[in-house]
């Protein structure tokens, strides 16, 4: 539903991004994975329509991004940014319920309290909805974005798009299994989910397609066997991997030097 | 449901009561504000003379007194206090909104250093700059003056912080404290020249005081300020927005340079229109939107109409202070709002400090 077509991101004379084009699919997950300064969120931000390409389109429902109302766009597309701070004091739920502004004024806002209501306990952040933001752990407050995410699509009457830039980063092992597989719930109840990653077994994990930025430019796009095979990711990271025998990639620590 | 999410519901139930509350305490605030003072009015005198306004009875000779007291200097005065302290306390709410600081005022937008500015040279120069126009316009000549500085540094340091068509809350601070300082430093030069009575004016003037409300001034504030102040209370919604930041209020479908502009605007337009009758009074911008979150929490369609109505109150009540604990001479109501503000505003960033 959102597609990029030679998609070509500057700032100055640096070219973040370079002619990259690949789709989202309403019920299938995309992860994007790359080392840092690959272009990863440039990318993120160029489908989500805060950073305006160079060259190249954005389209939402074969509709050029700039076309969107923003508020009619918001009610299509959330996006978890990588780490949202409050300027003053709210509890949970009042964040989630942030999530109904691009419905006010609609039929859709009849919807508020029970969209709330819904997009907590499908991130089972139920119990966190009178506690204050401030006081949560990274691994609450991501759950709460996400509710908050949920609840902003809530009513979408068709698909929607849920942008996640490095949902995982910061949280520990179960902490991240339990979002992925929430990932992977959230395509299968019909989203088109991006999701920018680092490690490479959480890609293999929650994604049906993988795709590779380096230096901006897209060098591999594919299912998760085909695209993460050690010899290619070695080339990609500057680091050995070996392949274990459940198919999982463990990185060589030891053969790189230090900085 | 479950008992945290019912929580939060109650929890918000209970804050909408912001707005009778604060209307409560305007409406308290502007009737002390009305009965009491250097000369005491009483409860019946306040009736007999708004029955006799309205004209239901005449008035009796006893309250002959208490009305022209009302008439001629309580009434405007109190309206004054209310309409101006409602706009700096929208304003402040509203500023601290969009640069995502507590610590922000309207003060940061330049347009009380513009203000002042205007006001000095319209002080020391009026005659000789403006000539025949100073003596047409009078009265008038300073809160025009006053008004159209404090739009101008606005609209200049709006012009500074922004680039390429897109306005960085970052550079805004900065040209902000540019603007200020430019401001203080030419309002200093200015001051060098005037004469001893100049001085004196300027002095009283950057204290503020409403002792100079005129019934003609009513009506210009009114819709100056207010409108402005409805306009704010509009806003909400963005504001809240942005209090996830400004690419999370995109994402949410606001349309975040606009609203950048228009808050800027109309709170410029708010605090010129106010503080140019009554000169500068600081602190009031400041604190009032902390002590309607303390209360009722950040929810900008509670904490905007809820920081006009106790600004309103606030300053009300700071110029009955003004005038009464010095009687029958006149403390600066700018002098009042710092003496109070400037403490809570310590105690506000101690209590930061704490929990960072």
């Amino acid at each position: 539903m959102i597609s990029a077509r030679h998609v070509t991101v500057r700032a100055g004379q640096r070219t973040l991004l370079d002619a990259v084009s690949l789709d989202m699919v309403p019920g299938k997950v995309l992860a994007v994975i790359g080392p840092n300064g690959a272009g990863k969120s440039t990318l993120l931000g160029a489908l989500a329509g805060t950073l305006r390409p160079a060259s190249g389109q954005v389209n939402v429902d074969g509709r050029a991004l700039g076309d969107w109302r923003p508020v009619a766009l918001a009610r299509r597309r959330a996006v978890v940014g990588q780490s949202a701070s409050l300027a003053f004091p709210m509890d949970a739920a009042e964040v989630v319920g942030l999530g109904r502004l691009p419905w006010h004024g609609t039929p859709g806002a009849a919807r508020d309290h029970a969209a709330v209501a819904a997009a907590l306990s499908a991130t089972q952040a139920t119990h966190l909805a009178g506690q204050a933001y401030a006081t949560l752990s990274g691994g609450e407050r991501q759950r709460v974005q996400i509710a908050r995410a949920l609840a902003q699509l809530d009513g979408a009457d068709q698909p929607a798009a849920l942008l996640l830039d490095e949902p995982t980063a910061s949280l520990d092992v179960r902490h991240v299994a339990s979002l992925l597989r929430l990932v992977r719930r959230l395509a299968q109840g019909g989203l088109a989910v991006l999701v920018v990653l680092h490690d490479l077994n959480e890609a293999a994990f929650v994604a049906d397609r993988v795709a590779i930025l380096v230096e901006g430019r897209l060098v591999a796009s594919g299912l998760p066997r085909d695209v993460l095979d050690p010899v290619s990711v070695a080339q990609i990271y500057g680091i050995e991997f070996r392949k274990l025998a459940d198919g999982s990639l463990l990185p060589r620590f030891s053969d790189v030097c230090v900085w | 449901m479950s008992a945290s999410l019912t929580l939060s519901t109650t929890r918000r139930a209970r804050r909408l009561a912001v707005v009778p509350l604060g209307a409560l305490a305007l409406a308290g605030a502007m009737l002390a504000g009305i009965l009491f003072g250097p000369a005491h009015v009483s409860l019946a005198g306040l009736l007999a003379t708004l029955a006799d306004a309205l004209g239901l009875a005449p008035l009796p000779a006893e309250f002959a007194r208490d009305a022209a007291v009302l008439g001629v200097v309580r009434l405007p005065r109190v309206l004054m206090a209310a309409i101006v302290g409602a706009g700096l306390g929208v304003a402040g709410a509203a500023m601290q909104g969009l640069f995502r600081n507590p610590l922000a005022d309207p003060g940061l937008i330049g347009v009380s250093a513009g203000a002042g500015l205007a006001a000095v040279v319209a002080i020391v120069l009026g005659g000789s700059l403006f000539g025949a126009a100073a003596g047409l316009l009078g009265l008038w000549l300073l809160p025009l003056a006053a008004f159209v500085g404090g739009l101008a540094a606005t609209l200049l340091m709006a012009r500074l912080g922004s680039v390429g068509g897109v306005t960085s809350v970052a550079t805004l601070l900065l040209a902000g404290v540019a603007v200020n300082a430019l401001a203080g430093a030419l309002t200093g030069m200015m001051i060098f020249m005037a004469d001893d009575r100049q001085v004196r004016d300027i002095t009283f003037w950057t204290l503020g005081s409403l002792a100079g409300s005129r019934w003609a001034q009513v009506p210009v504030v009114a819709v100056l300020v207010g409108l402005p102040t409805l306009a704010l209370c509009a806003l909400a919604r963005p504001l809240n927005a942005l209090m996830l930041g400004e690419a999370e209020a995109f994402h949410l479908g606001t349309r975040v340079e606009a609203v950048k502009r228009l808050a800027v605007v109309l709170a410029a337009i708010a605090v010129a229109a106010g503080v140019a009758f009554t000169g500068l009074i600081g602190f009031l911008g400041l604190v009032v939107p902390h002590l309607v979150r303390l209360g009722f929490g950040s929810d900008h369609r509670l904490v905007l109409p809820g920081a006009a109505l106790l600004g309103g109150a606030l300053l009300v009540l700071a110029d009955l202070a003004a005038r009464s604990l010095a009687a029958p001479a006149e403390l600066p109501v700018g002098v009042v709002t710092a003496l109070l503000g400037a403490p809570f505003f310590l105690w506000l960033l101690r209590r930061r400090g704490g929990t960072r």
